[in-house]
């Protein structure tokens, strides 16, 4: 059983993630999957209406279900069938999410905290809450620009409700004749440029006869109208083949992949078995069991398995190396450092390797699932980034040196936290954590003055400068000076192990603040937007570094692992073991 | 003695005490850009050599902190101390030496290029033909005799002479510029607005339009628009006097002011049409404007495209394509300027910084940095100095591996083998 138990568990986690790719099911006899995956136009590119309906259920509810009373939560998909062809059952539907209790009162809720209204609910008040945002906007546009980041949460939240009673209409008005329409759903009319998708109101429009997609969509409403699937799914499955005969295949099969792409979840699955890693590899540290390290060790690569399994295939959906905004920054840094926990475990076995790994590829994908409630993560690339060598050099490296910076800072921190807490920190297991300390902040040294240098080249190729101070620059630039201080502090002798993981720890708030922080001056020519929720949370994991810190300060008579005591404390008599 | 200074000039302390002033200087002189802008971050915080604190009220300038040339100088000079002093020439040192030749470069080049370089624009109208660039942070007040049909002759004065008021003898001209108001930043201003002095001219267009101070912005990210009241006398006898603002020459502010105020100044009227007047027979112009460095050819602009993707306002690409006339080099011909795809021409790189409202025209930044080699050459020499450290590690490691006996089959703990260095304390 032993030494089957880290296979089989391996093997039930694979079999979750491999049960993705099925084909799922018919809901109510509904092709779900053959209409989701239809082609539309939003953002610039072409993607499945799969797509459009989780970004947008994400952005409106925050969540990915839409949930009904008795009876089976709506997915994303199902809700933006039912949005576009049975809106006034839509209206019915719990998913606009309304936090601040002040919004909560001025829609005449009795009982506050209901927190998932429908539209029907909220009816009364579009008016109202319709007004207050407009005041708002146009007291803000009288202030400048940068009035917008000064927002109360309750304005903040009216603001959310507003833009996301907005997007609902445009979607419910986005498959029939409306110029309100938030997709382009019909395909460009033989002639005309491969982007040039219009809504269905464009279309009527700009051509006297009207376009065979019109009348496919049309069928599929009525037909999921009056409740007849097998009609629903004709008139899906003929707009496809249709699409198949007039030279839009290459369209259907990348919506068709992406689709796919959003079925398999590979970050989300790889999220929850980094977790299931993370807590073997704790087990490990209590029992010394090493089945658990090796079941936790073989989750720790099916995840990494997986993560890359998403990283590659979104590099191949979006025909882009890995980085190329916020998102995708990181889940490269969450794979970049779960691959160093990786070989870490492998040279030094005793579950750091494993425990870091795990807790940083979880930490990041949710980091990045946060940062997709904001939209698309697929994005187009404005014209500045559209270069596909400096963002496969310059953005990999710097984003691996990021990694690597966040790899050694936990390493520290575990080194602290084990060292002070427990008794777990023998000398062999401190020897360790300070060589691969040591060892990864080399690795950073090296990635980020590489990357640094890589995008000097690039600013100097593009608009003949090496340097010019730019804040995102500039974040850089600290994290090189600091590896710089680190490594003379510590050949120079003026840093020993302690101080080493103390430095370590700092690197953490030095590497944030390069990779969030300054998004945040909302300065330069890298600056993509000013976060206010990420701000917070900035604050949150540097004052937590910060105490992590002061607790490494603590003088190590008090620590409770008996290394350092007699390492620091050459004079006390040593205690049996 | 001696001994003391250079103890200390080698010292490693050195190095780290310099590595985290720069650290603090980086950090700082990110957060300031907020307030005070890039471009004052960049002359006040590392362009010099130290930073002033100038408390309110008073014209005291107290040094507060290091600056980016102190800092860096004292890093090249512990660099090259240390190097001369501890490091001996051997196989085993040639990457680091190399990798600190390499930072010196670096440091250096740097300090060059912020001495040297030149950072201008070009801006170019459909079908315009162009032979100048502008410094859009400096101005110039300039007299430009016309008269002759196939080139000008320009005479200019840097603003800061105005500031000074006076009068102004000006070189090779038979003309005296009697400056008798200055605002380094002004706002138009109508004869019936209230409040404050007001400059209005005899001649020009400052006859109508008026201008009065304005707080100078605190940014200098953010233009200021200065304006003057130039009377211009030929000998003893005065020709009248004009008003001149970069409010009627700088882009997008006469634009600005057009929309603004051209229906009220009657049909016809462009607030950017030059001023001009004749004295003896030659016709001079007269304006405030960005100072213009002239080129040996020119450049017209022959379609300026910006696309962005469908549905969206997302820019796609921006794109101009220029036609290049260079007789003195024999150069004609087309060039496609995009994003990440600059021309560079004698010395120079053209990069594609912006454009007119509206698609109607291309703003090309023009920059200049006679180092650029600088960082080429260092990043060399530390690539080199990198790899050859590695494989010196790597050699030493695969060494001590194939001496040590194999690990042990099964441990709970770490793996021993690899650790042989005593605990450091």
């Amino acid at each position: 059983m032993k030494k089957w138990f880290p296979w089989i568990l391996t093997g039930l986690f694979a079999a979750w993630f491999l049960s993705g790719m099925q084909e799922p099911k018919p809901v109510q006899d509904y092709d779900l999957a053959g209409w989701s995956r239809l082609p539309v136009l939003l953002n610039g590119r072409i993607q499945p209406l799969d797509s459009v309906a989780r970004n947008c259920l994400l952005s409106i509810s925050g969540k990915s279900l839409v949930r009904v009373k008795g009876s089976n939560s709506l997915s994303a998909a199902e809700w933006l069938l039912e949005t576009t062809t049975r809106p006034q059952l839509a209206d019915t539907r719990k998913f606009f999410r309304v936090q601040h209790p002040d919004l909560e009162g001025l829609l005449g809720t009795e009982k506050a905290s209901l927190e998932y209204y429908s539209f029907n609910d909220v009816t009364n008040q579009l008016e109202s809450i319709e007004n207050q945002a407009r005041t708002l906007m146009d007291s803000e546009q009288a202030k400048g620009s940068d009035a917008e980041k000064l927002r109360t949460p309750f304005q903040k939240d009216l603001m959310h409700l507003y833009e996301s009673l907005v997007l609902y209409t445009r979607l419910k008005d986005s498959l029939i004749a409306d110029d309100n329409a938030y997709f382009r759903a019909i395909p460009p009319a033989p002639g005309q440029p491969a982007d040039a998708w219009l809504t269905i109101f464009d279309s009527n429009k700009s051509s006297a006869e009207a376009q065979p997609a019109i009348a496919f969509y049309a069928d599929m409403a009525a037909a999921n109208q009056n409740r007849q699937p097998v009609d629903f799914n004709r008139a899906a499955a003929s707009y496809r083949i249709w699409l198949q005969n007039n030279n839009l295949a290459p369209q259907l099969a990348h919506s068709s992949r992406e689709y796919f792409f959003n079925q398999i979840e590979p970050f989300y699955k790889s999220m929850v078995i980094y977790v299931a890693a993370a807590i073997f590899g704790c087990i490990y540290w209590i029992n010394f069991s090493e089945t658990m390290r090796r079941s936790g060790f073989k989750l720790l690569v099916l995840a990494f398995i997986i993560h890359t399994i998403g990283l590659g295939y979104r590099m191949y959906l979006e025909g882009r190396p890995p980085v190329t905004n916020l998102y995708s920054s990181a889940i490269f840094i969450g794979w970049g450092a779960t691959l160093l926990g990786i070989i870490l475990e492998r040279i030094f076995k005793g579950g750091i390797g494993l425990v870091s790994a795990g807790f940083i590829g979880f930490t990041t994908l949710i980091i990045a699932h946060h940062l997709a409630l904001s939209g698309d993560t697929m994005e187009m690339l404005r014209a500045v980034l559209d270069t596909n060598l400096w963002l496969a050099t310059h953005v990999v490296v710097i984003t691996m040196g990021y990694a690597s910076m966040f790899v050694a800072g936990l390493l520290a921190i575990i080194y602290v936290l084990r060292g002070f807490f427990t008794r777990s920190l023998s000398p062999d297991i401190a020897k360790a954590l300070v060589r691969m300390v040591y060892g990864i902040v080399c690795f950073a040294t090296l990635f980020s003055f590489a990357g640094t240098i890589l995008g000097g080249i690039w600013a100097d190729q593009s608009w003949g400068r090496f340097w010019g101070w730019d804040p995102k620059e500039n974040g850089a630039l600290l994290i090189v000076l600091w590896n710089a201080i680190i490594l003379h502090l510590r050949w120079g002798g003026m840093i020993k192990d302690r101080g080493l993981m103390i430095s370590a720890i700092f690197g953490n708030i030095i590497t944030s603040f390069s990779w969030f922080g300054v998004n945040m001056l909302g300065v330069g020519l890298h600056s993509y937007g000013f976060m206010d929720q990420a701000f917070t949370w900035l604050m949150i994991f540097d004052a937590s570094q910060v105490l992590l810190i002061g607790l490494a300060l603590v003088p190590v008579k008090y620590w409770k692992s008996l290394t350092l005591r007699q390492a620091y404390s050459p004079a006390l008599p040593s205690l049996p073991s | 003695m001696i001994d003391r200074v250079a103890n200390f000039l080698t010292s490693l302390k050195l190095t780290v005490v310099c590595l985290a002033l720069a650290l603090i200087l980086v950090f700082v002189g990110t957060l300031a850009q907020v307030h005070l802008g890039l471009y004052r971050v960049q002359s006040e915080f590392f362009r010099s050599f130290f930073i002033y604190w100038s408390p309110t009220g008073s014209h005291w300038k107290i040094p507060v902190f290091p600056g980016g040339w102190l800092i860096g100088l004292a890093l090249v000079m512990n660099l090259i101390a240390a190097h001369i002093k501890r490091f001996k020439f051997t196989r085993k040192k040639i990457g680091l030496i190399a990798i600190h030749l390499g930072l010196i470069i670096l440091l250096l080049g740097q300090f060059l290029t912020e001495i040297s370089q030149s950072e201008t624009q070009m801006r170019i109208s459909a079908g315009q033909t162009i032979n100048y660039s502008e410094d859009n942070r400096h101005n110039e007040l300039a007299i430009i005799d016309t008269t002759e049909t196939n080139h000008d002759h320009v005479v200019a004065i840097p603003e800061s002479w105005l500031a000074k008021g006076g009068d102004l003898q000006l070189p090779g001209l038979p003309l005296t510029l009697r400056v008798k108001k200055y605002y380094f930043n002004a706002i138009p201003a109508g004869p019936m607005s209230g409040g404050g002095e007001k400059i209005k001219a005899q001649q020009g267009l400052g006859r109508s339009l008026l201008f009065t101070a304005a707080p100078p912005k605190a940014r200098m990210d953010d233009d200021n628009s200065p304006a003057a009241l130039i009377e211009v006398l030929s000998g003893q006898q005065s020709l009248g006097d004009w008003t001149v603002s970069t409010w009627l020459t700088k882009y997008p502010f006469f634009e600005m002011l057009q929309q603004q105020i051209g229906g009220i100044m009657g049909p016809g009227v462009k607030v950017n049409a030059p001023q001009s007047f004749t004295v003896g027979g030659r016709t001079y112009q007269i304006a405030l404007r960005p100072i213009r460095s002239y080129k040996p050819y020119n450049l017209s602009l022959q379609q300026f495209k910006h696309d962005s993707y469908a549905g969206t306002d997302i820019p796609k690409n921006f794109s101009s394509r220029i036609h290049l006339n260079d007789p003195s080099h024999g150069e004609n011909r087309d060039v496609l300027i995009y994003m990440n795809n600059p021309l560079r021409y004698r010395g120079e790189t053209f990069y594609q910084a912006s454009f007119e409202e509206g698609d109607r025209g291309t703003i090309l930044q023009v920059v200049r940095n006679p180092v650029s080699v600088a960082p080429y050459l260092a990043c060399t020499l530390v690539s080199i100095g990198l790899l050859a450290q590695f494989m010196t590690h790597l050699f030493s490691f695969a060494k001590r591996r194939s001496k040590q006996p194999a690990p042990l089959p099964t441990s709970n703990h770490v793996n021993e083998s690899t650790v042989s260095t005593p605990l450091s304390v």
